[in-house]
């Protein structure tokens, strides 16, 4: 969590390898292995996911075999179309999405609602290692909010990390975060609990300000 | 912030790039063009009739008084030397009846064309240009049964010679233009298709035209004539080898839409960035007629193209559909005319144009509303896609509206880049960047690719894909 401008986005930006960003202190490391060098699409391929704040549009290009490519591409070899559909069925019915929904062009005219169920199902498909959801919540209405989250459970595994950034707790309650960081001007400012979000939700980020204030004139 | 776009500018693959053994020609004209030249096609080797003679000399008097065209890309087309071109080469004595009698020489050609096994099946439809000449022709019987005659130009000349001068160069004159008259002079081969009153032509009317011999102009000339209240569609895909020295390649396609008929003419070609493809192509729509154009342009080393329609009688449709796409050292100059000379007359036109490293494509149109022409409505949208920052795109739309009354004429333009936030989002989805790039740009063709019978939709996506893939990434 942070307030905005603090650079949750940049971070996220920076761990899937966005061109724009140039690192010019430290390394990224996943699972042990330097990935600061690696493209975003090798990065992908390791198991790192983006659930993107602001997803883009492609016009022209539909859903279904955006979805198709994007697996494939993941998997390293061509899925076969029957077992794609399987896939790709079962995991709209768990989002709730309607069959119609694939043959739209990939974000095009979307709703801001439905391009972050959208990034949901690719992440559902992708089943990543470490995925990244950049204000999911934010555009969803109280019932897609409680369809998307007990999706997201349902693709959690152990075997998996997420990193949520949101602004308000109402998502946390359904994905129960184990650990909460806040950032603020690019840095981890503090680190608890649930209890923090708490704090956060009703309060706010001033009471951080001062002690971050208080940290650089201490030091 | 394009720096992801410009560090890729690499060597462009071409598909295509194999020749066939050259000592297979059964004749192969001298280089040059003069009038001896064109008796010796049209009354030594073809045996024409002698109207058709005098047409082809009168047609090279007018090529040689006509300047070439003053617009257009003038410094490539200036650099066109007529001297160094054989006009007619022949690279087999019989037309094949069947897929059997197909010279082995010429059946790997379609092979590595990877031309796909559904459309095989239509191989006994087909009328396959190999060279100057038509090697492979056969019609397929259910046609024949419904009166639809679908042959090559010279057969057409020979056995329906009262229909083809009827009208023949009744749409498009030797006077023209420049090419038109070198066309009307030289032509060997192209298409004749004639449609009987009433009759629809259920399977779309494939043609595969190829260029092959160094230096080696290729002149086709397609007619087709639809008569009243009938419909055909007409598909020509077209790939060259790539070569060292230049080809020209100047058809000249008309197409006759009688009362209430309808005829589609789909194009894709490919050629080889050495090539010269100036070509020219116009239609007559008579009374509630229509006629549609999708032309999918890709490759050569300059393009010069614009598909007219001329809505003659009232309530005629014309539809233009065209993509465009330019790579290195490319010029595509294409677009699209179209005429209202009647009330009532509607016109659509699509132009969607691709610009990589730097090449550069332009559309150039013309929308003409004659006085009298009351009610009619076009509408045109061009959109280009840039790939990089020194791609580049040009627009010259032209519009003369002679008649005030009801008349809608609606013009819009966009200009887009592939943006790196784009790139981006589909890269992390595990997409190379060229896969990233394929996509964006079929989903920009779509519109397209979405008019196209599915087996050219899937190797115009894969021809887009190669392109892609050109800029090594
Ligand atoms: N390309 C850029 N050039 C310059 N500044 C940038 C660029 N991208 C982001 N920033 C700035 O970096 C800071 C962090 O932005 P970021 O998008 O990471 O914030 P955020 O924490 O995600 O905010 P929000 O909660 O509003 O989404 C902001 O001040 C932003 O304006
Ligand atoms: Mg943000």
């Amino acid at each position: 969590m942070g307030p905005n401008g603090s650079g949750k986005s940049t971070l996220s930006n920076v761990i899937m390898g966005h061109p724009k960003y140039k690192i010019t202190k430290g390394k990224i490391f996943f699972k042990g292995e330097d990935i600061t060098e690696l493209s975003p699409d090798q990065r992908a391929k390791k198991g790192i996911f983006l659930a993107f704040q602001y997803p883009l549009s492609i016009p022209g290009v539909r859903i279904f075999n955006f979805l198709k490519n994007m697996l494939s591409s993941i998997r390293g070899e061509e899925i076969p179309v029957s077992e794609f559909k399987k896939l790709l069925k079962e995991k709209m019915k768990l989002l709730d999405i309607k069959q119609s929904f694939i043959k739209r062009y990939l974000n095009d005219g979307f709703s801001g609602g439905e391009k972050k169920r959208n990034e949901i199902l690719q992440m559902a498909l992708f089943e990543p290692k470490l995925a990244l959801l950049d204000e999911t919540d934010s555009g969803l209405d109280v019932t897609a909010l409680k369809t998307v989250c007990e999706g997201i459970n349902k693709i959690i595994n152990n075997d998996m990390s997420v990193i949520i950034i949101t602004h308000y707790k109402r998502m946390l309650e359904y994905v129960r975060p184990q650990f909460v960081h806040v950032i603020m001007d690019g840095k981890i400012v503090k680190s608890g609990n649930e209890e923090l979000v708490e704090k956060i939700d009703s309060q706010g980020y001033d009471w951080l300000k001062v002690s971050s204030e208080e940290i650089l004139t201490t030091v | 912030m394009n720096t992801i776009l410009t560090e890729n500018i690499g060597i462009d693959n071409y598909k295509y790039n194999f020749r066939d053994s050259e000592e297979n020609y059964v004749y192969k004209a001298k280089k040059g063009l003069s009038k001896e030249i064109v008796e010796e096609i049209s009354v030594k080797l073809k045996k024409e009739p002698k109207w058709m003679t005098e047409f082809r000399l009168k047609a090279l008097d007018i090529f040689y008084s006509k300047p070439m065209p003053n617009w257009g890309n003038t410094e490539l087309l200036n650099q066109i030397n007529f001297d160094d071109i054989h006009y007619y080469v022949k690279s087999t004595e019989k037309q094949g009846r069947d897929w059997n009698e197909v010279p082995e020489e010429i059946k790997k050609t379609f092979d590595r064309l990877g031309i796909p096994e559904a459309e095989r099946k239509f191989l006994a439809g087909v009328t396959a240009q190999y060279e100057s000449d038509v090697v492979y022709h056969s019609i397929r019987e259910d046609l024949e049964k419904i009166g639809v005659i679908f042959t090559d130009m010279d057969t057409g000349l020979r056995e329906y010679e009262d229909i083809v001068r009827k009208y023949f160069g009744t749409v498009i004159p030797p006077t023209d233009n420049k090419f038109a008259a070198l066309n009307s002079a030289v032509w060997s081969g192209g298409s004749f298709v004639y449609v009987p009153k009433g009759v629809h032509v259920e399977i779309p009317l494939q043609a595969y035209f190829r260029i092959n011999t160094e230096n080696m102009g290729q002149f086709e000339r397609t007619l087709i004539i639809a008569e009243p209240g009938s419909y055909v569609h007409y598909i020509e895909g077209c790939t060259a080898p790539t070569y060292s020295s230049d080809s020209l390649h100047s058809a000249v396609v008309e197409l006759i839409a009688m009362e209430g008929a309808k005829i589609r003419y789909t194009t894709i070609q490919n050629w080889s960035n050495n090539v010269y493809n100036l070509v020219t192509k116009r239609a007559y729509a008579y009374k509630n007629a229509t006629v549609e154009w999708v032309d999918g342009n890709l490759g050569s080393k300059l393009t010069m193209k614009y598909p007219a329609v001329y809505l003659l009688g009232e309530g005629a449709r014309g539809e233009i559909l065209s993509i465009a796409m330019a790579s290195t050292n490319q010029h595509q100059d294409a677009g699209a005319k179209i005429i209202h000379a009647a009330p009532n007359t509607s016109s659509i036109i699509t132009s969607k144009s691709i610009s990589k490293n730097n090449g550069r494509s332009s559309y150039r149109g013309l929308i003409k509303v004659l006085p009298g022409a009351t009610n009619c409505k076009s509408h045109v949208v061009c959109d280009a896609l840039l790939l990089n920052t020194n791609s580049r795109s040009d627009t010259y739309p032209t519009m003369q509206v002679e008649e005030q009354k009801d008349v809608i004429v609606e013009h819009e333009a966009t200009v887009s880049k592939v943006g790196e936030e784009q790139l981006f989002y589909l890269m992390s989805r595990g997409l190379s960047e060229s896969e990233a790039k394929s996509m964006i740009v079929n989903g920009f063709v779509e519109p397209f690719t979405k008019e196209l019978p599915m087996e050219y939709a899937v190797e115009l996506n894969k021809l887009i894909q190669l392109e892609m893939e050109g800029a090594v990434g």
